[in-house]
């Protein structure tokens, strides 16, 4: 009997113990480059600082995994990489956890952290990390006098082959609007229109029978070292990895990007949401996105990370500056991802796009 | 003629009827105690789940938990008429307290399905419900216009119903309005009977193609000296054993436009390099994985039905005078009906419901009803459509199986 009690004693302050000393969440984001650009920059610093360990889980994204992890009342995952638009339409369904914002600590130059994160990049249930940008990419091994702007993506005459595009009407409409010479700060309003929506499909048709059709933000960097594509929109940082670490003759064109933003969210329930906070307020701090910024060609979302950005982490003579969305050469046609015009539109316009996409 | 029978009895006294259907009895007891361990997981963790996802297909309670007030006015309304104040002022009632509770994203989602352009509304409006002052129809107006259209009151109602036919109707292309009527939907948003149909297609030819190919190798896997058949049978199993996802992008090295069917159509002649054919990402490469894919199914319950065929028919057929052809296809061709009727059936099911091979070389016209299943699942969480699409698609299944039992018959089904 004493040796059991004792046994138990022994056994729960151990357990005590442990939990204290080295507790561990899950880290849910998107894989590949990106989620390696996390590790480097977020994971293994707070790991090094904390002793807390970090699981990393890969995503396709959307909330159907959060959703249904919340509803079942078995939630797993402690901190989830999200698009604004589903750190929104999560936070109203009351997936996520509530953030409060004066936790976050100011900039590494002293700005209060409400100035320093850019516009709209702090919710009410989530904190921002990086801007990230849907542009599109060409070889210019093959194409030597290679397209310059958006409109030449759908100049099937003078820039024949195969186009890559996003299976889905995001953010393809905006795209094919831009081409059709609809100024980028019109654009959501003249999709709001009957007659916009038509006259981006329209646009759409045009290449329609060349378009070879992506889902997972890998494919299109392959699609284009296959020679599948001749170009291809794809997320600004995967072509960027292509470029610096597997050395591919890959040429982005910035004309009429659609810029959006990742954020962290923790799920209603999360395990370890005390730890998932701490995780979250530590790797969004000027360091850690700056950090980041060394690993992929995603701009941090904190001002006062822009002056600690310099080259990539293996590559000095390689800046990274110039290759961010958000560089001001890079910027001068460039929209965000409107994600409240999206959440009103998108049961329709996902429907009108698969009917059209069957036809 | 005497009727007196004696009733049999058994050593112990009792009437040997009795005694055998006692025995009879504990056997089967014991049977069934063998297979209810199977029997119990299979009901709760494959018939149960399957079920109450298919009943979301029908049943939606969402809106009515949520929005009790408005939900229960709602159900007296005609459809047509114009909304009442005590409406406005359910409404409000409704919406004060979904913004509370947290749950005004839900409802917002719900009837922003029915109607586009809802969901802001639900909660913008949200926002500013409990500063909203009687009479509710003006100060409702002010916030904005769209709640006095009628449209927004309509995808209330629709939304409102808990049984409903709704999800099932769209899985069908049609639509169901406030007034209960069902009309078709609109010319450029119909897509799902299309899908239908191409899924049917798709796995009809691919049964086809598989029964073609596999019918041959499993002849001369049978007729075959039982070494080399072996042989034959673990090449046929190799890919078998290979994971789904490598065999099918191992199919679009094989086929894109720069892959090794192109490359070799261009040195052969058959095709300019500067027009190469376009074999995947397209109805062409969903049909080519997947007859490859799903060839074992076909070639291993003919070959088994083969296997047990003895040679002495067809011998005997020959010495009666048949031709060669005469003898295989009236005397050994019938006789492997049973092998084919299983590996056909197994095949059309099994590829009715594919969706990774399609949603990898599919492009945009080989994506098949399970693809949006999936979408629906994963991407837009209309989990009820989703729900009514596999209610659609498990009737068609039950009806052709209905009709395959009619014409061939489940008991001449074979699989070894």
């Amino acid at each position: 009997m004493k040796l059991k009690s004792l046994l138990i004693g022994v056994a729960s302050s151990t357990l005590i113990v442990s939990a204290a000393s080295a507790g561990s969440i899950t880290a849910v984001s998107w894989g590949g480059a990106y989620t390696k650009s996390q590790v480097e920059a977020y994971h293994k610093p707070w790991t090094a600082k904390t002793g807390h360990q970090v699981v990393s889980e890969d995503y396709g994204g959307g909330l159907a995994e959060v959703r249904s992890q919340v509803e079942a009342g078995n939630v797993t995952w402690d901190i989830v990489d999200v698009e604004l638009s589903d750190a929104v339409l999560g936070c109203d369904e009351g997936l996520f956890e509530e953030i409060d914002a004066s936790m976050l600590p100011a900039g590494a130059d002293g700005t209060p952290a409400s100035d320093d994160f850019i516009p709209n990049t702090i919710t009410d249930c989530a904190v921002g990390n990086i801007v990230w940008s849907t542009i599109f990419a060409y070889d210019f091994e093959k194409m030597p006098n290679g397209p310059k702007t958006m409109a030449d993506f759908f100049d099937l005459e003078n820039f024949p082959g195969k186009r890559g595009l996003r299976r889905g009407p995001k953010p393809n409409l905006e795209m094919a609007l831009m081409a059709d010479g609809v100024p980028a700060d019109y654009v959501y309003i003249v999709l709001s229109t009957e007659e916009g929506v038509d006259r981006a499909f329209a646009k759409l048709d045009t290449i329609k029978d060349s378009v070879v059709w992506w889902e997972a933000g890998a494919q299109p960097p392959q699609l284009l070292a296959d020679g599948e594509v001749v170009m291809t929109t794809a997320y600004n940082g995967r072509i960027f990895n292509a470029v610096a670490a597997e050395g591919k003759p890959f040429t982005i064109v910035w004309d009429g990007q659609v810029y959006d933003i990742d954020l962290w969210a923790i799920p209603k329930g999360a395990p370890n949401k005390d730890l998932a906070m701490e995780f979250m307020v530590f790797s969004t701090e000027t360091e850690q996105l700056a950090a980041q910024a060394s690993w992929i060609s995603y701009g941090p979302v904190r001002q006062s990370s822009a002056a600690l950005v310099s080259s990539y982490h293996n590559q000095p003579d390689l800046k990274m500056a110039p290759h961010m969305p958000t560089d001001p050469k890079n910027f001068t046609n460039a929209i965000q991802n409107n994600f409240a015009w999206w959440a009103d539109n998108q049961d329709e316009l996902n429907e009108r796009f698969n009917a059209w996409l069957a036809n | 003629m005497d009727t007196i029978v004696e009733t049999l009895k058994t050593a112990d006294g009792t009437p040997l009827k009795k005694k055998l259907q006692q025995s009879l009895f504990r056997n089967k007891l014991r049977a069934f105690g063998l297979v209810s361990p199977l029997l119990i997981f299979l009901l709760f963790l494959f018939v149960l789940p399957i079920a109450l996802l298919l009943w979301q297909g029908v049943y939606d309670p969402r809106f009515s938990n949520l929005m009790p007030e408005t939900s229960n006015i709602l159900e007296d309304w005609d459809g047509v008429s114009e909304p009442t104040e005590d409406m406005y002022a359910a409404l409000v009632v409704d919406l004060v307290n979904a913004k509370k509770n947290k749950t005004i994203g839900k409802v917002a989602t719900r009837v922003n399905r029915e109607l586009s352009g809802t969901r802001s509304l639900f909660t913008s409006t949200a926002r500013k419900a409990s500063k909203l002052k009687a009479p509710f129809k003006k100060s409702l107006k002010k916030v904005k216009k769209k709640w006095v259209e009628i449209e927004t009151w309509q995808a209330m109602k629709v939304a409102s119903n808990v049984y409903t036919v709704g999800f099932v109707a769209a899985a069908l292309d049609y639509k169901l309005n406030a007034d209960g009527s069902i009309t078709r939907q609109e010319e450029d948003r119909r897509i799902h009977i299309k899908l239908f149909i191409r899924t049917l297609e798709i796995s009809l030819i691919v049964t086809l193609a598989s029964l073609l190919l596999g019918y041959p190798i499993a002849y001369l896997m049978a007729s075959l000296p039982l070494r080399t058949s072996n042989l034959l049978l673990i090449l046929v199993l190799l890919p078998f054993w290979t994971s789904l996802l490598v065999r099918t992008t191992a199919w679009i090295a094989m086929l894109q436009g720069e892959g090794v069917m192109n490359d070799l159509f261009v040195v052969f002649g058959f095709a300019e390099d500067d027009d190469r054919f376009s074999l995947i990402y397209n109805k062409t490469g969903v049909l080519i994985a997947m007859t490859h894919i799903l060839l074992p199914f076909m070639v291993l319950p003919i070959y088994s039905v083969m296997k047990t065929i003895s040679p002495s028919y067809v011998r005997a057929a020959k010495s009666l005078g048949a031709t060669n052809w005469t003898a295989f296809w009236r005397v050994y061709v019938p006789q492997t009906i049973p092998g084919v009727g299983a590996g056909a059936i197994l095949v059309f099911i099994l590829a009715i419901g594919y969706y990774i091979t399609p949603a990898l070389v599919g492009g945009q016209d080989g994506q098949m009803i399970s693809n949006f299943i999936d979408f629906h699942m994963r991407k837009s969480l209309n989990w009820n459509l989703a729900a009514a699409m596999g209610l659609v698609l498990l009737v068609i299944i039950l009806f052709l199986f209905w009709i395959y039992d009619r014409v061939v018959g489940i008991d001449n089904m074979k699989l070894g």
